[in-house]
């Protein structure tokens, strides 16, 4: 396994030297301490521009697809909704219910909050830039395991959900965090599988090393990671089509129907900064982080420093776009559905897809040339995975009244019960009157 | 029972913590009291725990009480849910908080100010309403016959536009609690072309009063059918694409496939009809069985659906929609200008509204004739307006077919100028008694899908 993970990506037959616009693990640790601080800063104003972008960006191009308009009224296009919409929640009454554990209560939301800002910290978003006369990367800091560290952040935040929902004391956040913890738990198997692919060919777990290994191909070719990724990731952060934990047709709020003012602002912060990392994980893992688009990236000043920063952020937003799509267009799984699909169709599914991979870089290793055979690979795979999960059940429900698939019985006794003939129906002489005495 | 012996004196004999202040076992409204089958609990928001004192408390059920304010209950249901995780084990109903006494209000008024009353009670439907009961109050005048073709032809058209209308609410609603946003708003979009006819015609967009007994209040408005012709030009396209983003998505079939089963043995103990019971494939549509205002000469078909469940009423809802469509061109086709009251002086209105400078009012001919030539006129229009009609002493039941099933008006008469008793079989209320039997077994979220299929309007069901 070790020499699999080491060897050069078998799609460049020498691995291309690292160009001195890429950043790798070491190129961290020098900075100065107020290039720290600025970038942290840096990250903070960026994820909170995002989330009030995205809340008036959500509502408008939903709005759009509804044939509405949406908020257009604070400032130009509405753009001030956000703010305004944050304020206002700052500025509102605090309820906090009599039957509340009022430090876990408390905790909860800030619990759900820090994590989802941490797990930014790894994420690149350019290339190696000179501050000031100090030549750092576009990241606060890279580790050697940082999409284990993204993941772990990603867990960490349910802890908020789940302590949230219990502390309110009350039973729909209760029903909302245990479907949050079942859910988080789940969809992490499967999002951690989908990324395991990637390690393989970029032979690192560093992000800027990874975003590095595609300077030339992307790895979104590696079609059923993405999207059983993507799919993961949905439920990851609880949005619809998988928003169970605060599906509002069933569980009014769920997690944070208790919740109110500031610390309801926060969990709804969270939420959008969790879709914000899942989606910047997706563009540094999936879609070439920071690198230019396509033919752009053989330019080369469009294809490192600053320049970064714009073709992530539009890469961040069209992903980010897909969410809000999503949320527009499909209605919402059920809980057993939603578990199912996760247990018995992404997790076997990527295990299945991580084996393919894995034998695919061992024949690479063995210098065999299969890479033209790995797409259509690919393509079949998600051709089958598509037919798994659109194919019509064969099961044919239980229709002869007996109970067995759990529909509860009419207590008036089965068949006894006088029903009229339905046309076409052949009456069944076993089911003839039996003695309906009739006063 | 697995708890030792020696500590239930202990916990006796500990003051059970008063985790709130808001339970008082002596508060007068709800309080405990001992029946023949045990303890009667009237809960109004604590906790089960301090509700029972701690004792007889089975940990492992948790009681939901969803509703009466909930975002999926149409309005003010309140279902008491006894859940095993997320397993509904027991399910029940309990109704009353919209009761506006609408039944008993319309013994006190004089019987064409009982559409007025009607028209509120399933305020998505109040074309039905409206209908059924002038229906009745005609059969006991007797002068079902004499009610003019085209009052007939109109009633139709309006209570098929209000069909579609009231289809389109619950496929919103529906929608939006399975989560298909978009869906709501389209529903409602859709509506509101609907809305705007109802308003052309009779002023309202709800709560018209517009079909009174004997006839209707008003004739069409100009330009009503052409504007019901757009509409039907419109209409089956934005259908059509409602089916094609529902019917074969695959979330919205795995949330209502084989949910919320009730067969037709189920609909028949309970008396359920409308769109569940024709989903069970037993087509009873009292348009087709028991025609009333000249359906029988209209030409549409009763979709039915085999599979019992949520995603066969929201097909039959989406067919039914089409062939609303089918008999409102058909009715454009029978409009013949004629009169819209029967002729009878003792019930009909003496003037026809018209438009004058402050407003909707009385004709000026009217006024004329009455103000300045005829002190008889004046006399029997004053009459007729504060004392009412006289209905012949008797009691009828008429029924229509709602979007929701069997609209049923069991009017009593002793004589008067009022209604003895007007007494509602109403289709939500009827059919909401099929609750338990869909849900229990299933899953909190089959819940939200059972009841919006039943699809009930609590307007309707307290009256």
């Amino acid at each position: 396994m070790n020499q699999l993970i080491s060897t050069s990506p078998l799609s460049l037959p020498s691995r291309a030297p690292v160009a001195a616009t890429e950043a790798t693990v070491s190129t961290f640790g020098h900075d100065p301490w107020w290039l720290i601080l600025g970038k942290v800063v840096a990250v903070f104003v960026f994820l909170v521009l995002i989330t009030l972008f995205l809340i008036w960006a959500e509502r408008r191009i939903v709005a759009r697809m509804q044939q509405r308009l949406g908020p257009n009224r604070t400032g130009p296009f509405g753009l001030g909704q956000g703010l305004a919409d944050g304020i206002k929640l700052a500025l509102k009454e605090e309820i906090i219910p009599a039957m509340a554990d009022k430090p876990v209560y408390f905790i909860a939301p800030i619990v759900a909050t820090i994590p989802a800002f941490l797990a930014f910290a790894v994420i690149p978003v350019g290339g190696v830039v000179s501050i000031f006369g100090h030549v750092t990367a576009l990241q606060v800091t890279d580790l050697p395991v940082a999409v284990l560290f993204i993941l772990a952040c990603s867990s960490f935040g349910v802890y908020g959900i789940v302590l949230g929902g219990w502390a309110s004391g009350s039973t729909y956040p209760l029903l909302g965090a245990l479907r949050s913890a079942a859910q988080v738990i789940s969809y992490e198997v499967s999002l951690a599988l989908a990324l395991v692919p990637i390690f393989l060919y970029a032979g690192s777990l560093s992000t800027s090393e990874i975003v590095a290994a595609q300077n030339r191909f992307w790895f979104v070719f590696l079609v059923p990671s993405f999207v059983i990724y993507m799919v993961s990731a949905v439920g990851e952060t609880n949005r619809a089509p998988f928003d169970l934990p605060e599906a509002e047709g069933e569980l009014v709020g769920g997690f944070h129907t208790e919740y109110s003012s500031l610390k309801f602002a926060l969990f709804f912060l969270a939420e959008y900064i969790n879709m914000t990392t899942v989606s910047a994980v997706a563009t540094t893992l999936f879609l070439g982080g920071w690198h230019a688009p396509f033919l752009l990236s053989r330019v080369p000043v469009l294809n490192s420093g600053w320049f970064g920063l714009v073709w992530f952020t539009l890469k961040l937003l069209t992903v980010l776009f897909g969410f809000i799509w999503l949320r527009g267009t499909l209605p919402r799984l059920r809980y057993d559905q939603f578990m199912r699909l996760g247990w018995k169709l992404l997790i076997p599914a990527s295990l299945v897809w991580l084996l393919l991979v894995a034998a695919m870089r061992t024949l690479v290793v063995e210098d065999v040339n299969l890479r033209r055979n790995l797409v259509p690979v690919g393509i079949v795979f998600v051709v089958l995975l598509l037919l798994v999960s659109f194919w019509p059940s064969s099961k044919k429900p239980d229709r002869d009244g007996e109970g067995e698939d759990g529909h509860p019985e009419i207590a008036v006794g089965n068949r006894a019960f006088p029903v009229p003939v339905l046309p076409g129906e052949q009456t069944d002489p076993t089911l003839a009157p039996r003695e309906v005495t009739r006063a | 029972m697995s708890e030792p012996a020696g500590e239930d004196p202990a916990s006796a004999a500990t003051p059970t913590p008063d985790y709130t202040s808001s339970y008082n076992p002596n508060d007068p409204y709800a309080s405990v009291r001992e029946t023949t089958e045990g303890p009667i609990y009237t809960v109004t928001g604590q906790d089960w725990g301090d509700v029972l004192g701690g004792e007889g408390v089975n940990t492992e059920r948790i009681v939901v009480n969803m509703g009466p304010q909930h975002p999926s209950t149409h309005g003010v249901l309140r279902l008491v849910l006894e859940i095993d995780g997320e397993t509904v084990s027991q399910a029940r109903t309990v109704i009353g908080y919209l009761h506006t006494g609408i039944e008993k209000n319309l013994e006190y008024r004089n019987w064409v100010q009982g559409t007025t009353f009607v028209t509120r009670m399933d305020y998505l439907s109040p074309m039905f309403n409206e209908t059924a009961y002038c229906l009745g109050v005609e059969k006991l005048l007797g002068i079902t016959e004499d009610v003019p073709v085209r009052a007939s032809v109109i009633r139709v058209l309006m209570m098929e536009l209000q069909r579609i209308g009231s289809h389109l609410v619950t496929l919103a609603t529906t929608g939006l609690e399975l989560g298909a946003l978009s869906m709501m708003l389209y529903g409602m979009r859709e509506r509101e072309l609907i809305l705007d006819i109802l308003e052309m015609v009779t002023g309202l967009r709800m709560n018209h009063a517009y079909i009174r007994p004997g006839g209707l209040a008003q004739d069409l408005a100009p330009g009503t059918e052409e504007k019901v012709r757009e509409f039907c030009e419109i209409m089956p396209k934005r259908i059509q694409e409602y089916d094609d983003l529902l019917s074969a998505n695959p979330i919205w079939e795995a949330r209502t496939r084989d949910v919320a089963y009730l067969d037709l043995t189920g609909c028949m103990a309970y008396g359920v009809t409308g769109p569940v019971l024709r989903a069970t494939g037993y087509p009873w549509d009292l348009r087709k069985t028991m025609p009333y205002c000249g359906y029988e000469s209209y030409e549409f078909e009763v979709p039915t659906q085999h599979s019992a469940d949520a995603y066969g009423r929201y097909l039959v809802r989406l067919d039914e929609m089409r062939e609303s469509v089918k008999i409102i061109e058909q009715t454009l086709e029978k409009l013949r200008p004629g009169p819209i009251m029967v002729a009878d002086k003792k019930i009909a209105w003496p003037a026809q509204l018209a438009l004058g400078a402050d407003g909707l009012g009385n004709s000026l001919g009217h006024i004329r004739e009455i103000m300045g030539s005829s002190m008889e006129a004046l006399i029997h229009h004053f009459k007729l307006v504060t004392e009412g009609i006289r209905v012949p002493a008797g009691q009828v039941y008429v029924a229509v077919e709602s979007p929701r099933g069997e609209l049923g008006y069991h009017v009593v008469s002793d004589g008067g100028t009022r209604p003895y008793r007007v007494h509602v079989r109403d289709p939500s209320f009827v059919n909401l008694q099929s609750v338990p039997a869909m849900c229990e077994g299933g899953l909190i979220a089959d819940v939200i899908a059972a009841v919006s299929s039943i699809d009930p309007v609590m307007g309707g069901v307290d009256r």
